[in-house]
């Protein structure tokens, strides 16, 4: 089935400028495809109709004009329900703000503001971002384009599906353990997780603000670009963000990756890693081999320990930054409680959902006296060990490639009577989260008809080198051209 | 034997602000035990010597010039919530 979000951002752009298609058009593109996909894929939670397509009324009559020139100008995105959007109702995904109307943008959605996307409506995610399938939602499961029976991925998994599904040109996913790259994986479609600080978290919903990072879903790397871009740079609203230039990400994607040093850990490619995918990733070196890179084994020895560090920490953050929901300045209330700490503790058993309350149990208990120095610290510490093996070979290498996830999508309710063989998902992606530095997803193969992902790994900052190599091997291979058969 | 007590979990549950049934108690109490252990791995690697990590970037404090900003209308921040009087947020009697 042919649609206008089968072009690329630079495409489009071509064709507003030459006034062949119009904002509205794209708006309509949209919502037309929502309205013949959505009851089946349901990636939305809101969505707004109305003030898009004025927007995209008021914009048609600037196309042609000098105010239209902005690359992203009139572009339809969708946006995860974790990144609060003034006068649009956010939720991330729980029943405690299932009436939140916020009062700012965030940062990242005022940047999209300034580029001028319109925004199409708000996305289904794990509730506050936490899990792996979208089954979290405290409102619907989201479903795998490719397959209606599996799940999208997680927790940006309605921002995966939405994209793949061509409801969207593109989104904005957050990703705190692997929460853009696995859903990428799981829908087919391109996913980046920028350095940590490379993006204001000013508005995001905080889950783990240690490893936090807003990032882009597309079709393509060349797009996935030009999105990072406009949500990228320093914000004195986050006083983490980095203080670091931002490079022009597309004149990096010149296809260029010959003498490309790449490491492949071998823990990645181990036991538990499906044959498929490992047959997928090494298929995969061997096209980057074709185009003048090189590539050895590597190890980082401490991946073993990254997705317990991982729980002990998010966990930890998590138990702090969701404290402050409490039924006193927004969100959910309970009816009729007692006493004040009677309202806290009613409204926050009825308004959370079982991970978010078995995670702030978690953390609560990692971060209590007499345990902080064995579970929080230690996990602190253990976090220093697997920076370095990062560091290490990034010392010798440009990128580590792997997969993105150990298998394809899974079955919904597969996973869920088992909280630890749910979060070993994200084994593959958790370790880069840990570290800060950038990953991103690209579509290298499929499984029983299922997308798989590759993982391309880089330096801090060097979001750049990622793109190019991502961008090299999508543009030897056809995988990105193939669409669910919705 | 369980690494963490059906007391524990109250009083965590306590400190965590959450209601909870003696039922979810009992359950909340093995999937902790579970997940403690499964965080004890931890232990296998000698960290005496290694500095924490709370950051990523080697980032120092973030200074910015002492300006006044405008805040917030109240009439919008009270708009989100559940009860409020007099451009007060109200909740229930703290003084007896």
């Amino acid at each position: 089935m042919v649609s206008l979000f089968d072009h690329k951002v630079s495409e489009l752009h071509q064709l507003l400028h030459k006034k062949e298609i119009t904002v509205t058009d794209l708006v309509s593109e949209s919502y037309k495809r929502i309205g013949e996909v959505e009851d089946k894929v349901q990636a939305f939670l809101t969505l707004d109709e109305e003030r898009a397509r004025q927007a995209a009324k008021r914009m048609d009559g600037k196309l042609g004009t000098d105010e239209a020139k902005g690359l992203l100008f009139g572009m339809p995105i969708g946006v995860k329900d974790n990144i609060v959007t003034k006068g649009l109702r956010t939720t991330s995904a729980s029943k405690i703000l299932e009436n939140f109307d916020p009062i700012y943008d965030a940062t990242a959605a005022s940047k999209l503001h300034n580029a001028e996307t319109i925004t199409i409506g708000k996305l289904n995610m794990d509730e506050f971002a936490m899990g792996s399938s979208n089954e979290n939602s405290g409102f619907q499961v989201t479903r795998n384009p490719w397959n209606l029976e599996r799940v999208p991925g997680g927790s940006s998994g309605g921002s995966a599906a939405s994209v793949a599904a061509g409801e969207v040109l593109f989104s904005l996913g957050s990703d705190t353990g692997g929460s853009i790259r696995q859903p990428a994986s799981y829908c087919g479609v391109v996913g980046l997780k920028p350095t940590y600080g490379r993006v204001s978290r000013f508005g995001l919903i905080a889950f783990a603000s240690s490893l936090d990072q807003i990032g882009p879903i597309t079709r393509t790397v060349e797009d996935n670009a030009y999105l990072l871009q406009a949500i990228s740079g320093v914000d004195p609203m986050d006083s983490t963000s980095a203080n670091v230039e931002v490079p022009s990400y597309a004149e990096s994607l010149n296809g260029d990756v010959k003498g490309l040093r790449i490491a492949v850990p071998k823990e990645y490619l181990a036991e538990g890693v499906n044959e498929e995918v490992r047959q997928s990733v090494l298929e995969a070196l061997k096209v980057l081999e074709k185009l003048g890179a090189t590539w050895e084994e590597v190890s980082l020895p401490h991946s073993k320990y990254a997705l317990a560090t991982y729980y002990l920490l998010s966990s930890s953050e998590a138990s702090a930054n969701l404290a402050r929901f409490d039924g006193v300045r927004y969100g959910y209330r309970t009816a009729d409680p007692e006493n004040l700490i009677d309202l806290y503790k009613k409204t926050r058993a009825e308004g959370f959902g079982d991970e978010v309350k078995r995670r702030i149990m978690l953390g609560t208990f990692a971060l209590s006296s007499g345990y902080y120095d064995a579970y929080y610290k230690k996990a602190q510490k253990v976090r220093t060990l697997i920076k370095q093996d990062f560091e290490n070979v990034f010392e010798k290498y440009d990128v580590i490639i792997g997969p993105t996830a150990p298998t394809p999508a899974f079955k919904i309710g597969e996973n869920t009577s088992d909280p630890l063989t749910m979060y070993a998902n994200d084994i593959l992606t958790i370790p880069v989260n840990l570290a800060g530095v950038p990953g991103i997803s690209v579509p290298c193969g499929f499984a029983d008809g299922l997308p798989l992902g590759l993982q391309i790994i880089g330096k801090h900052f060097d979001e750049s080198t990622v793109y190019r190599v991502a961008h090299a091997f999508e543009q030897a291979t056809e995988y990105h051209k193939q669409k669910p058969g919705l | 034997m369980s690494r963490i007590s059906i007391d524990q979990v109250k009083h965590v549950a306590h400190l965590a602000r959450l209601a909870m049934t003696e039922e979810e108690t009992v359950s909340y109490t093995e999937q902790l035990d579970k997940m403690i252990s499964f965080a004890e791995l931890l232990n296998e690697l000698d960290t005496d010597h290694v500095e924490p990590t709370s950051h990523v970037l080697d980032m120092k404090n973030v200074l910015r010039e002492d300006k006044a900003n405008k805040g917030l209308p109240q009439a919008e921040v009270l708009k989100n919530a559940p009860e409020h009087q007099d451009g007060y947020i109200k909740v229930p009697s703290i003084i007896e």
